[in-house]
C-alpha cells in the first residue's frame, strides 16, 4: 500500500467513488460519523449505493441526506428505526431502497472479517431467529450458530480525532465505534479528522488505526454536529 | 385481569438492582433497564457496559457535560467514571459474545416458559425493523434477564406458552422481572420469586403457563 495522501478538501477526498459502489460509513448514531465526507460524496453526484452502517442516518446531516437524495440503492445496518430517522422511514416506505437488517455484533465482526481476511465465520447471534432465514447453521458443542460472510468496503467513511501525517489515527470516546475495523475493510480509506499532527506526535502506545490501513485524510472543522445542529 | 396493579417502574429497576452482585460487569438495555443504574449503589462496583464501545459508563450527562462523542447504547449523552476505557465496535460484541459480560437486563414484547425472548420487532408489515444489539446481547452475556410489564397494554400475558412475535434469540432467559412477579426460568419450569400486589392462585390463572411456587430459601 501506498502512504496516506493529505488532501486539503472533503471533496478531493472523496473524488472517484463511483455508482454503485460499497461505501462503508462509521459512527454510531452522529458520534463518529464522517458528516462532512457524506455530504462531499453527495455533491460528488454518486448514486445506486450500497451502504454499510449501523444506523440509516439521523436527523437531516450526513448519511440522512444521501438517503434523502435517493443515492442509497440498499442499506446493511442494524438500527435503522429511530426518532430521528424520517428520511430513511420514507425511503423505505416508497420502496426506494432495500434494508438487509444484520445483529449488530455480527455487523461488526463481519467488517471485521473482511479487514482481517477472515473468509467467514460461525456466531451465536441470531441463531433460531427470523435474521437467520436462509443461512447455513451449526451445532457446535451443543450450540446453535449462523454462518456469516465478511462485508467488504469498496470505500470506507470514517471519522476520528486526529491524523498525524502518514495517518496514523487517535479516536475520541464513543466516537471511535466502527472507525478501526472499517478503516481495515475498504479498499479505499477515507478519513475526517480535526487535527493533522506531525509524525511522532502521537504516542504510538495510543495509535489505535495504524497508517497501513488509511489512504486520504482531511481536516475538517466538524461543526455541523457540534454546534448543536443535531436534528 | 388489566385491573391488577402491581409495582412501579421505578420500584422494579430497584427490585433486579439488588439482584445485581457487587463487582459485575452488566449491559443495561435501552429503555425500561436503564433505570437500573439509578438504583445501583455506589460502591457496589458494577461497572456498566455500553455496546457502541465503552466500559465504565456513568450517569447522563447534563449540561456543560454534554459531548457529542460520548453517548451511549441510546445515543444519550453520558459521562465516564475513573477506570473507563473504550474499544471499538468488534471487541466490544466480542466482549458480550465471549461470555466477560455477567448480566444483560433487556426489555421484552414477550418471554415463553423455556427462556425464548422476542423484544426486537412487532412482525407488522409495516413497522420498520430495527434489531441493533438485542440478539447479540439475548445470546451473550451469562445471564439474561427480562424487564416487563407481566401484561400489555390490552391485559394479555407477555410471559407465554410460546413467543407469536419473532424471536430474538432461543432460551436465553434466566429471569423474568415484571410489575406483578419475579419469574426465574428453570430447565422443566417456571418458578415463582417473589410477588407484588398480587397473590398466587390470582396470577396464576392469569396467566397460561404452569407456575410453580418458591418455597423455602430463596434461590437467586
Amino acid at each position: 500500500m501506498s502512504r496516506a495522501a493529505i488532501l486539503d478538501s472533503v471533496s478531493s477526498a472523496v473524488a472517484g467513488v463511483p455508482d454503485g459502489a460499497t461505501v462503508l460509513v462509521g459512527g454510531f448514531g452522529l458520534a463518529g460519523q464522517p458528516v462532512e465526507l457524506i455530504e462531499a460524496l453527495l455533491e460528488g453526484g454518486a448514486r445506486e449505493l450500497t451502504v454499510v452502517s449501523n444506523n440509516a442516518g439521523n436527523g437531516d446531516h450526513g448519511l440522512a441526506a444521501l438517503v434523502r437524495e435517493r443515492r442509497v440503492r440498499k442499506i446493511i445496518c442494524s438500527f435503522p428505526r429511530q426518532s430521528d430517522s424520517w428520511h430513511f422511514d420514507a425511503a423505505w416506505r416508497a420502496g426506494a431502497l432495500e434494508l438487509e437488517l444484520v445483529p449488530q455484533g455480527n455487523l461488526a465482526e463481519r467488517i471485521r472479517a473482511a479487514g482481517a481476511g477472515i473468509g467467514a465465520f460461525f456466531t451465536p447471534a441470531g441463531f433460531g431467529t427470523p435474521l437467520a432465514a436462509g443461512k447455513e447453521t451449526r451445532v457446535i458443542d451443543g450450540r446453535g450458530y449462523v454462518l456469516e460472510y465478511p462485508l467488504h468496503g469498496d470505500a470506507a467513511l470514517i471519522a476520528a480525532h486526529q491524523a498525524d501525517e502518514l495517518g496514523n489515527l487517535v479516536y475520541r470516546k464513543t466516537a471511535r465505534n466502527f472507525g478501526p475495523i472499517m478503516a481495515a475493510a475498504a479498499m479505499t480509506t477515507i478519513v475526517q479528522v480535526g487535527e493533522i499532527v506531525p509524525a511522532g506526535a502521537l504516542d504510538p502506545e495510543h495509535i489505535v488505526t495504524p497508517c497501513v490501513y488509511v489512504d486520504r485524510v482531511v481536516r475538517v472543522d466538524h461543526d455541523l454536529v457540534k454546534s448543536g445542529d443535531r436534528l | 385481569m388489566s385491573t391488577l396493579t402491581g409495582i412501579g417502574k421505578d420500584e422494579l429497576a430497584r427490585v433486579v438492582a439488588a439482584d445485581i452482585l457487587p463487582g459485575s460487569f452488566v449491559n443495561l438495555g435501552i429503555g425500561l433497564p436503564t433505570k437500573i443504574s439509578n438504583y445501583l449503589p455506589p460502591d457496589s462496583g458494577v461497572m456498566l457496559h455500553t455496546e457502541n464501545g465503552m466500559l465504565g459508563m456513568g450517569p447522563e450527562a447534563q449540561g456543560d457535560q454534554i459531548d457529542p462523542d460520548l453517548v451511549n447504547a441510546g445515543k444519550v449523552p453520558v459521562t465516564e467514571l475513573p477506570g473507563a476505557s473504550y474499544f471499538h465496535h468488534a471487541d466490544s460484541f466480542a466482549m458480550m459474545r465471549g461470555g466477560h459480560l455477567d448480566v444483560c437486563v433487556l426489555g421484552a414484547y414477550q418471554v415463553s416458559a423455556c427462556g425464548n425472548l422476542a423484544n426486537w420487532h412487532t412482525g407488522k408489515p409495516d413497522d420498520i425493523p430495527a434489531v441493533g444489539g438485542a440478539m447479540d446481547l439475548a445470546s451473550g452475556a451469562r445471564q439474561t434477564f427480562a424487564m416487563m410489564n407481566l401484561l400489555s397494554r390490552d391485559g394479555r400475558p407477555k410471559l407465554v406458552p410460546e413467543c407469536t412475535y419473532p424471536l430474538t434469540g432461543l432460551a436465553c432467559v434466566t429471569r423474568v422481572y415484571t410489575d406483578l412477579a419475579v419469574f426465574l426460568i428453570q430447565p422443566d419450569r417456571v418458578v415463582v420469586r417473589e410477588l407484588f400486589n398480587v397473590d398466587f392462585s390470582t396470577l396464576a390463572a392469569a396467566l397460561d403457563v404452569p407456575l410453580v411456587e418458591q418455597t423455602g430459601n430463596r434461590a437467586t
